[in-house]
């Protein structure tokens, strides 16, 4: 069954084919066959197996959803009450959450059943999953490669088939760039779309959660059960709820898709962009028309985003005193003596070098120049999107410049790691929908991701996009070997 | 525009986290370069600009100020790293 999609898997279920308490069990066994892999960072069985059981009763009554029953892991950034939730952080160890985060409720109500808790980097800052306090993620279609970051366990669990879906969350592209790396569905909707309550925060104005499934149809799917106005969430949009599969078999004869060329500049890969207009080429033959269009300040997202980030990052974090919840300090002179170490020894090298950051671009003198300023350019990226939007439908390009990198490769050297997010950070600045499909191999056979974007609240027009090269392709299809 | 040792021990007592000397020049070199990435953005002419701080504007919505019961007490405390007859313990602050 491991192979099987969310799609299938709801049919499956709802036929009675199989159980939800054997489905569970057939993950769970994966999930300990694959440990190597370091995806989970807390497993649960009896807590599995007991919403298994509810979901079967629920099946059983005949009110359950199309996703009761389907399994489905959480990333660490999302609290839950009944698995530790730590950020990845040694900050938060053995945190145990009072309440569910409002995205872990909804597809809790839904039925779907919680296979445990994924890796990823500390407090979702950074790009290869090598900044967890619990070590590397493993990219399962090559072990020496990153899984990408930050839903490094997200985007691998998946690839793996140890999970057929889990959540994750973006804030610069952290959804796109693990799933380009390790070969999945990713995508992240509009801003406001998924609630952010419990979402443990790290730059909230960008934050946002999103999903990883084998296909764009799961993805549809699992957001029928997982978006939504949450009045918990203070930036949470007020719409109507709507059917994220509607479009899925809307042919794309017509479809105008911009391809911008700031995309496709010196810094790519010959073997990632050879994926990509292979890509595009399919497009056509499916009916679309490709049209070059401009992003012309994209590459200022960059300088851009690692100033807001940080920023709200310095300003989020400063809740981590030792004081009610996290690391304390074992030794220490006074009060705040306590809360320096305690955060000095709780917090990573990323967590703390971007806390310094924000609070130096937040320091007095410095606001204007620093944060006003990049949060000015930032609606200049955001207002070139709708100059874009307002010639094509949706805009396609490269995830990333290259394949996955090699375990240490960019560790050193901060700025080469922030530059790997080139392609992501315009679209998460602007606060638009954007998913990343397998769209072919690159050097040494690992993955390269097709990035999708379109308009504020036309996740089901992109999902239906993504579909239709499903139905023609089956590079979303491919398993890493000795799956 | 370069950053100083003493600069990142100002920034770090502000965010209060404990930094060691080694530690210091380290973070000096890696937060210079990444603030050379920053000061692009000192060149772009942001006249008439409105800052963006949401990507679909608007102001944020205020819900009711009326008294809700969230959660019970015991499940916020088991995860305080002290404390005593439900209170948080820290250091002795006033003499």
């Amino acid at each position: 069954m491991f192979d099987k999609s969310v799609a299938e898997l709801s049919r499956a279920l709802s036929t009675k084919q199989v159980s939800a308490v054997d489905l569970a069990t057939v993950y769970l066994n994966r999930i300990e066959r694959h440990k190597g892999l370091n995806a989970f960072l807390d497993v649960r069985p009896d807590v599995t197996l007991r919403q298994a059981r509810a979901a079967d009763q629920r099946i059983a009554r005949g009110d359950g959803t199309p996703l009761t029953g389907v399994p489905i892991a959480h990333k660490d950034i999302f609290v839950t009450r009944e698995f530790a939730s730590t950020a990845s952080s040694r900050m938060l160890k053995g945190y145990m959450s009072p309440f569910d985060a409002t995205v872990v409720e909804k597809l809790g109500q839904a039925g779907m059943v919680t296979l445990g808790k994924l890796n990823c980097d500390e407090f979702a800052m950074g790009s290869s999953n090598e900044n967890s306090h619990y070590g590397n993620v493993l990219n399962p279609w090559d072990k020496d490669a990153v899984p990408g970051g930050s839903s490094g366990g997200s985007a691998a669990a998946v690839a793996a088939r140890i999970a057929p879906a889990a959540t994750a969350t973006d804030t610069g592209g952290s959804i796109r760039e693990p799933a380009a790396f390790s070969g999945v569905t990713g995508i992240k909707p509009t801003y406001g779309r998924a609630s952010r309550w419990g979402m443990i925060a790290f730059a909230s104005s960008l934050d946002q959660a999103g999903i990883m499934t084998c296909s764009a149809e799961d993805a549809a799917l699992i957001f029928n059960g997982m978006l939504g106005f949450d009045p918990k969430d203070s930036t949470s949009v007020e719409r109507a709820a709507e059917d994220y599969t509607r479009h899925l078999q809307t042919d794309l004869k017509g479809l105008r898709i911009g391809v911008p060329k700031q995309f496709f500049g010196s810094g790519l890969q010959p073997d990632v962009e050879h994926a990509v207009r292979e890509a595009l080429a399919e497009y056509t033959r499916l009916g679309a028309k490709l049209m070059d269009i401009s992003l012309p300040n994209a590459a200022l997202g960059i300088p851009v985003y690692y100033v807001i980030a940080p920023a709200e990052c310095s300003s989020n974090l400063s809740r981590f005193d030792g004081v009610r919840y996290g690391h304390r300090a074992e030794h220490y002179a006074d009060l705040d003596d306590m809360i320096k170490k305690s955060r000095a020894e709780g917090f990573g090298p990323e967590t703390r070098r971007r806390i310094l950051i924000g609070t130096y671009v937040l320091s007095h003198g410095y606001y204007d120049a620093y944060y006003i300023q990049a949060q000015k350019v930032r609606r200049i990226i955001a207002n070139e999107f709708q100059d874009a939007f307002q010639a094509c439908d949706v805009i396609a390009g490269p995830v990333t410049t290259s394949v996955a990198f090699g375990f240490g490769e960019k560790a050193a050297d901060p700025v080469a790691m922030y530059l790997s997010d080139l392609y992501t950070i315009p679209g998460s600045l602007a606060g638009i929908p954007a998913m990343s499909i397998p769209c072919g191999f690159g050097t040494r056979k690992r993955p390269v991701g097709l990035q999708l974007m379109a308009n504020y609240f036309e996740e089901a027009k992109l999902l239906g996009v993504a579909h239709q090269y499903q139905l023609a392709t089956d590079w979303h299809r491919r398993m890493p070997p000795g799956t | 525009m370069a950053l100083t040792s003493s600069d990142v021990t100002r920034i770090a007592h502000l965010a209060r986290i404990e930094i060691t000397e080694a530690q210091t020049e380290q973070m000096l070199v890696q937060l210079n370069e990444i603030f050379r990435l920053i000061e692009q953005l000192q060149a772009v002419d942001t006249n008439g600009i409105d800052p963006m701080s949401h990507p679909l504007g608007g102001s944020q919505r205020l819900r009711e100020d009326v008294a809700a019961e969230h959660t019970d007490r015991e499940s916020v405390m088991r995860n305080a790293p002290a404390s005593q007859d439900g209170l948080f313990l820290v250091p002795k602050v006033i003499e």
